[in-house]
This record gives C-alpha cells, sequence and structure tokens, in this order.
C-alpha cells in the first residue's frame, strides 16, 4: 500500500469506530446532526472539495458529485425525518473502502504486469584497473567490453570476445531451451547468462539493444486504443449525464404525476432517496478501468511468450483473423537451402558429397555453401586444381587428380554426359567424374519442423484460408504448400506482386474479417504494413522487423501465431464478459434501484463492487501460458 | 516534437479526462494518457514553448482530476 493508501485506512478506521461508538450516545435534534457530522466529514471531505471545485471548473456530473449530492441529500433527509444519518455516512465509507480496494487491486495488477515484462537490466560491468565496476548501461560506448556473470542479465547487444555459456532466452522467446554461445557468436541483450562469464564487445549502445526496443514497444502497446477502449470512453461520456438526467426525472416525476393525477401524497422523502441512491449506482467506473487493464494483461502475458504486441488495436484484430497469408522462405520454412537426397549414386553418398563440395569449393554461392555444410569438415583446397566456373552452368575441376563436374543439367549436356532426370523439386546438381555419371544431389530449403502443425492448429482456431506467396518456382511452392495443407499459392512472384496479392485477398475477405500476412519483416515490409496485421517473425535481433511488423514473434516458430491468436482470444473474451457484466448489473441495479426494491447499499455495491471483480476478472489475461 | 512524462492519476476514467484536457492545450497537437503505465505522451506543435505549454497544460489537468500529478 503505498501513502495515499494508508492514510485513507485510517480514515476509514476511525469513521467506522465514531459512527458505531455513536450509536451509544443518546441526543438528539440539532446537536445529533453535529455530531454525526464529525465521521462524515472525516470519511468524506476530498470527495466534498472535489465536488466543490468540480462545479466552480464547471464540470458536474463527475462521480465525486454524484457521491456528494447522494449523500449531502441523504444528511438532509435524516434532519427533516428524524435523524438517522448513518446510511448517509455508511454509504460514503463503502465507496471509500470500494474505492480503496479498487486502487489496491489496480495498483497490484500494474505492479504484477509490469514485473513480468522486468527485462530491464540495471546495470553493465566493465573491466577498469583489472577491477569490475558497475555502471548504468546507458553510459556503455559502442565497442567497449563487458563482462558478464552467471546469473546476470546481458545488459547490451555485442559479440562474445571470449568465454562459453549458455543462455537462457526465455524472457525473450518464451523458449525455456538454453541457448549455447561461444566466442565470436552474436549475443542479444535481455537474455540471462548461465554457466560461464562472458566477455562481450558491444556493438550497439543500450537505447539501441534489443531489451530497450522490446520495452519501449511494450510499454508503448497501451496507447494504441482498440475499438473497444474507444467505445467504452464514448460511452463514458454520453452516459454519466444521461444517467444525471434520469435520477432527476426518478425525483421529480413520480411524486409530481401521484399528487397532481392520482391524489395520492407526493411523497417526495422517498422518491428524492431513490434518485439519490440511482446516482450512486451509476459511475461509469468498472467499464473505464477494467478494459483497458484487460489489454494490458493481455499484452504482458503475449510478450512473456515471446510474442509481441505493438497496440491493444492489434490484439483485437487478432482475434477476428480469417486469412493468413504466409511468405514462405524464412517464415514455414527455414530460408537455409540443405542437401535434401541423393539418387542414382553407385559410390557412397558421403564420397559424392565430398568431390562435389571440393569441386565447388571456390564458390561462395548458397548452393556450394550447403554442399560444404553437408560435408562437414574444413575442406582440403589443395586437392582442387584447375576450377573452372561455367556461369550459368556448374564447375569444372581436378579433384585428386580426377576431372569432376559438377552441375545443372546445362553442363551435363555441354560436356555430353547422360545424366538422369529427378523428379523432386529444388536445385538438381549433377555429378560426373572422367567424363561418367555419378548421380546427381537435390538441394531445396527445408519446411520448418513445426509449420505443418502450426497450419494445423490455426485451422483448428478458426483461420478460414491460409496463403502463401513466395518468388520460388510453382513446381517448388505447390509442393511445400500441399505438404503443409495451405489452401492457396501464389508463386514466381516479385515483390511488388506480394501487395498486389495481398490487397486482392483483402477485398475477397470483407471487412468483419481481419488478414495477417506473415513474414521474416527482412524484404517484405510492405506487405506487413499493408495488410490488417502484420506479423514479423525470427525478430532477435533484427531492428527491420520490429519496426515495420505490428506483431512481433521474437523466435521463428510459426506455431506461436496460433497461440497469439489464442491470447487475443481469451482477452477479448474477457473484455466482452467485463463490458456485459458490468454494463447488465448496473442497468438491473438501476432499475432495482428506481422500483424502489434496492437500497443505497445496493447501489454502491454497483459501483465499487463491480468495479473490483471486473478488475480481478481482467487480472485473468495475464495468465496464457497453457494455451 | 514529442515528450514523455511521468504522471499520477488513480483512476482510469480521469485518465481519459487528463488525456481530453491535455488535447484541447493550445501548443498540444496530440496527447496520450496511458493510465497503465502512468505516462503521458504529448506531442508539441512545432516551436511551441515546451515548459511552457506543459504549465498550461498541467493547469488543465488540475481542472478536471485535482489529484492528478504530473512529473515535469
Amino acid at each position: 500500500m503505498n501513502k495515499k493508501q494508508q492514510k485513507m485506512l485510517i480514515r476509514i478506521l476511525i469513521s467506522a469506530a465514531m459512527m458505531i461508538g455513536f450509536r451509544y450516545i443518546h441526543v438528539s435534534g440539532l446537536l445529533r446532526f453535529f455530531l454525526y457530522l464529525i465521521p462524515y466529514f472525516i470519511i468524506g471531505y476530498d470527495i466534498l472539495r472535489k465536488a466543490g471545485k468540480g462545479i466552480l471548473n464547471k464540470r458536474v456530473f463527475d462521480e465525486n458529485f454524484l457521491m456528494s449530492v447522494a449523500t449531502v441529500g441523504a444528511m438532509i433527509l435524516g434532519l427533516v425525518q428524524g435523524g438517522d444519518y448513518v446510511e448517509a455516512i455508511a454509504v460514503m465509507l463503502f465507496y471509500q473502502i470500494g474505492e480503496l480496494f479498487q486502487s489496491y487491486a489496480v495498483g497490484k495488477s500494474r505492479k504484477n504486469i509490469s514485473e513480468l515484462m522486468d527485462i530491464r537490466p540495471d546495470y553493465a560491468n566493465i573491466e577498469q584497473d583489472g577491477k569490475l565496476v558497475r555502471v548504468d548501461p546507458d553510459e556503455v560506448e559502442v565497442g567497449k567490453i563487458i563482462v558478464v556473470s552467471p546469473g546476470e542479465k546481458v545488459p547490451i547487444d555485442g559479440i562474445v570476445e571470449s568465454g562459453i555459456s549458455s543462455l537462457n532466452t526465455s524472457a525473450l522467446t518464451g523458449e525455456s531451451l538454453p541457448r549455447d554461445v561461444k566466442t565470436g557468436d552474436e549475443i542479444i541483450s535481455g537474455c540471462i547468462n548461465m554457466t560461464g562469464v562472458l566477455k562481450i564487445r558491444t556493438t550497439k549502445e543500450f537505447g539501441d539493444s534489443t531489451v530497450s526496443k522490446i520495452l519501449d514497444l511494450v510499454e508503448n502497446a497501451s496507447s494504441r486504443k482498440s475499438k473497444s477502449e474507444d467505445f467504452i470512453s464514448k460511452f463514458a461520456k454520453i452516459y454519466t449525464p444521461v444517467v444525471c438526467y434520469s435520477a432527476l426525472a426518478v425525483a421529480v416525476i413520480p411524486p409530481i404525476v401521484s399528487a397532481l393525477f392520482l391524489n395520492l401524497s407526493a411523497d417526495w422523502g422517498t422518491w428524492v432517496y431513490r434518485a439519490l441512491s440511482f446516482l450512486v449506482a451509476s459511475c461509469p467506473c468498472a467499464l473505464v478501468v477494467s478494459i483497458p487493464l484487460s489489454f494490458f494483461a493481455g499484452i504482458g502475458g503475449a510478450s512473456k511468450c515471446g510474442i509481441l504486441i505493438k497496440g491493444s488495436n492489434y490484439l483485437e484484430a487478432l482475434s477476428k483473423t480469417g486469412y493468413i497469408v504466409f511468405d514462405k522462405t524464412g517464415t514455414l520454412t527455414q530460408g537455409v537451402f540443405e542437401v535434401n537426397a541423393i539418387h542414382h549414386n553407385t559410390m557412397p553418398e558421403s564420397r559424392l558429397i565430398e568431390y562435389a563440395a571440393l569441386a565447388e569449393s571456390a564458390s561462395s554461392h548458397p548452393i556450394a555453401q550447403s554442399l560444404q555444410r553437408a560435408y562437414g569438415p574444413e575442406l582440403d583446397r589443395s586437392r582442387v586444381q584447375d576450377i573452372k566456373e561455367i556461369s550459368g552452368n556448374g564447375v569444372v575441376a581436378k579433384v585428386d587428380g580426377m576431372t569432376v563436374a559438377a552441375g545443372n543439367d546445362k553442363l551435363m549436356r555441354r560436356l555430353g554426359i547422360e545424366y538422369k532426370d529427378c523428379h523432386k523439386v529444388g536445385t538438381i546438381i549433377h555429378l560426373a567424374i572422367n567424363g561418367e555419371y555419378q548421380g546427381h544431389i537435390v538441394i531445396s530449403d527445408v519446411v520448418k519442423p513445426t509449420a505443418s502443425e502450426a497450419i494445423s492448429l490455426l485451422k483448428k482456431s478458426g483461420v478460414r484460408k491460409t496463403a502463401m506467396l513466395t518468388g520460388d518456382s510453382k513446381a517448388v511452392a505447390d509442393q511445400v504448400a500441399s505438404d503443409l495443407g495451405i489452401d492457396i499459392v501464389y508463386s514466381e512472384l516479385l515483390p511488388g506482386d506480394k501487395v498486389e496479392k495481398v490487397e486482392d485477398l483483402m477485398k475477397e475477405k470483407g471487412e468483419k474479417i481481419k488478414l495477417a500476412f506473415v513474414g521474416d519483416g527482412i524484404n517484405d515490409a510492405p506487405v506487413l504494413s499493408r495488410a490488417d496485421i502484420g506479423i514479423a517473425m525470427g525478430a532477435m535481433g533484427s531492428d527491420a522487423a520490429i519496426e515495420a511488423a505490428d506483431i512481433v514473434l521474437m523466435d521463428d516458430n510459426p506455431v506461436k501465431i496460433s497461440k497469439a491468436i489464442k491470447i487475443s482470444k481469451k482477452c477479448l473474451g474477457i473484455v466482452y464478459q467485463n463490458i456485459i457484466f458490468a454494463i447488465g448489473i448496473k442497468v438491473l441495479a438501476l432499475i432495482l434501484v428506481a422500483l424502489g426494491l434496492a437500497n443505497m447499499w445496493l447501489a454502491v455495491f454497483a459501483d465499487v463492487g463491480v468495479t473490483v471483480l471486473a478488475v480481478l476478472n481482467a487480472a485473468r489475461a495475464l495468465f496464457v501460458k497453457k494455451l | 516534437m514529442k515528450k514523455i512524462y511521468k504522471i499520477e492519476v488513480d483512476c482510469a476514467n480521469c485518465a481519459n479526462l487528463m488525456e481530453d484536457a491535455a488535447k484541447r492545450t493550445d501548443g498540444v497537437k496530440d496527447a496520450v494518457v496511458n493510465f497503465m503505465t502512468q505516462k503521458m505522451t504529448v506531442e508539441f506543435d512545432d516551436n511551441s514553448n515546451t515548459s511552457a505549454v506543459m504549465q498550461e497544460v498541467y493547469k488543465n489537468c488540475k481542472k478536471v482530476e485535482d489529484d492528478c500529478v504530473i512529473y515535469m
């Protein structure tokens, strides 16, 4: 509890004690009135003062005004009707208890969420004169060496200068598997060093480091308001005056009607009392606080799973996602080429790869690199001589004194070597040694192991259509799509075509359904910003992706997309529950109060009790790990 | 120019009122109050005196919510 809250607690206790104590003091008339005025002022002075200031500033109709009118009215009724002042004080007391509890609950959940997102490193260690000194990470310049001991957070992005360790990246990615790093590896701030001491040469300033970017993004996320929040703000603005005039109507119309037309007594006291209770019940606070709190909690929970959402509006849109469009390379596939198959070989596969890798050893082409990776050990370049690259065809070189030709169909035709076609899609490298065909190697982009699970989970979570865009050939694209169960494929696209295709799909889907585009954020920024929701994945360390996208997945696991949708659905569910629950109880309480079936106590519950329940419900949006 | 100020405000509706009050102030292009992080982001008109404008913003906010604090 903070100071303000403690002070309020003391006021509540004192006035409650006085109120109970005064029951045993038997005085009447004006003296009794002044006696009860003491606890009334103790508990309510700030409300009365605020109401007075509100009137001076031409701002009537806020909750202070409502509470003041209601309780002052009840005090006057007490004076007129014979000395029951307890109700006015009790209502004020109850209201303040509710307010206190509400401010405590809101503060507490705000703190919980902020702590959850607390990946901010407090210090960096630098070496000075052989000693470790703790400094503010803001003061560390680019290129300095920082030392991170086990158990500490990496404060700034950099490259490992020396040391071996495992990193816990769960604060960033939600992934619990530790990541191993060694000298020369890039390292991202926000990870926790687990096992060994690391010396890191910083490559960025603290303000540009991953951890700062993420914090900035998540903290500002709730500033972009969702439609539900806008609705509530507007609702609150119309609602308060409407309720005030209704209260006035309750106070005035029934007495006049019954006195003038029904020849009954006007019974002003009853109707004024009802009108005052009506005012108390009407406060819109439950709605106004619980909706942004739900979004804040949802965004916080998602960021704990490595899903960064840039605004409540995107979280809201995500729950209505009906179309998902994927970029193929780097999103559904690894984006790295790998040796996938070897066919028609007579010599062992490893030998075949070895010759191909050696022949291509001078090339820096991705294909050559993937051959080298498949071979494994460092290549002994002295075994290769007379390398001739034939552009667009392949390579001919002497390896161990034999003539090795590695390349595509054209190379084989050019050399007059009979080759066998391949039924697999991908890049085919034929190999011939001394003019004799030895088989071919299929190199292709590898589908991510979780990609097909991701697509089926998306379909289960209500996505109607999945599409894939790629610049790759039709054969490759069609095969990947049918393996994964994707509905529509657009292949052989230029980067500009991708925007066009997404626009076509956006026209087709209609207003209510949202379209999400998933890319790796590297060269698809225009598409990311054109789609209703742009999702960039594998964003660890890629600033461009964090800039361009609305939702950022820190790791590159496509399953996270369906997780994000589930989180958004849960969060929006809570938002709707709160809207319906709060408005429902309010309307019910207002009707009961107007009909005289409920007293001021219930009215206060309809105000603060509902708020507290709505706040507690909102905090549920935080728990998303098991979704 | 945009600046972010730390604020203290107790109720969410009051935060909305403060946002409106800040937006209405002369020299303010746009303002967003984030109740959850207790921050106010103010975008100023070009070549306006930010500290003078903020004094006005503070006054206007005080009018709608007496309890609020803006750390300038």
